[in-house]
């Protein structure tokens, strides 16, 4: 199956019924090693055990950025290549990506008040991750406020990829500012600075979140062709009834 | 495992997001009977797609 097979709804639905109970379980199955793995992890030697929250913070972080990457390239699939499937997989991905983007600065702000003394600063880091926040809302209201879904799609999509110029700014508001916020210590030049002992768990945390993503991303989308079906057969059975 | 004198916001962490993607799960479970539901009851009501096939049949 190439990729242009995908472009056809019918098929994507298909697809998605073979796939999703596999996706499930390997999402369950290295949710639950990383789980483990982040249970049994020692003590940092500053931090104490708060470091467990850096378990489940920096992939929620890291998912906020990366869910908005997915709509920028679905913006692009809607605006230059009208794939039919662009609209659903950027309309669906918002609301997953504000709860990790929620989540991510929940954690964060568990994790600031022990280690920091405040539960919220307004460094270039957290802002920059609020502002991201309130676009996921923004581009969640613009969808259901406009009406016709081709037109709500358009301007979903430029809304998206003119958002995406935050993007850098999260990553490198700490490089850019004096931030209260750490710098960046595991995607960086020189390679990461976190012991193993917290790095595998945090990287098996990172992609089992991934994969949950993943798997409620094609559950949505899902759901959302379903959606415009219902919405196809209820026009098609009012413009009969009016005929 | 102790999680020493910062239990409480580790455990609040754990138990918000699980909450969270509890809800996430919910949501994407439940919209999926209720497109189901929905086109079911029009396809019983007599509306069919142009091609002919069940818009409720997604297998």
């Amino acid at each position: 199956m190439t990729l242009i097979d995908l472009a056809n709804p019918s098929r994507f639905l298909t697809l998605a019924g073979r796939i999703l109970p596999w996706l499930v379980a390997v999402t369950a199955l290295v949710l639950a090693i990383g789980l483990y793995q982040s249970a049994i992890a020692p003590d940092d030697y500053q931090q104490g055990a708060t470091v467990k929250i850096m378990f489940i913070h920096v992939p929620n972080a890291w998912l906020s950025m990366f869910v908005w990457g997915v709509m920028s390239v679905a913006a692009l699939g809607t605006l230059v290549w009208r794939h039919p499937l662009a609209d659903v997989a950027a309309k669906t991905a918002a609301p997953i990506g504000a709860a990790f983007t929620f989540l991510a600065l929940l954690t964060g702000s568990l994790w600031g008040r022990p280690m920091w003394g405040t539960y919220w600063e307004w460094d270039a880091r957290l802002t920059s991750v609020l502002i991201l926040f309130l676009m996921y809302l923004g581009l969640m209201a613009l969808w259901r406020a406009v009406e016709d879904p081709s037109r709500a799609a358009r301007a979903a999509a430029v809304l998206t990829l003119v958002g995406s110029v935050n993007i850098p700014i999260i990553k490198f508001s700490v490089d850019w500012w004096n931030t209260l916020h750490q710098p960046a210590s595991v995607v960086r030049m020189g390679g990461s600075t976190l012991d193993r002992a917290f790095l595998i768990p945090l990287l098996v945390m990172a992609i089992g979140f991934t994969l949950l993503f993943l798997t409620l991303h094609i559950a949505a989308m899902r759901n959302e062709i379903l959606r415009r079906r219902v919405r196809t057969l209820q026009m098609l059975q009012a413009s009969k009834s009016a005929a | 495992m102790t999680l020493g004198p910062y239990a409480a916001f580790i455990v609040t962490s754990y138990v918000s997001v699980a909450a969270v993607v509890a809800a996430l799960i919910l949501w994407v479970i439940m919209d999926y009977r209720r497109q189901r539901a929905r086109l079911r009851g029009l396809e019983a009501a007599g509306a069919i797609r142009r091609s002919g096939r069940s818009a409720a049949d997604v297998q």
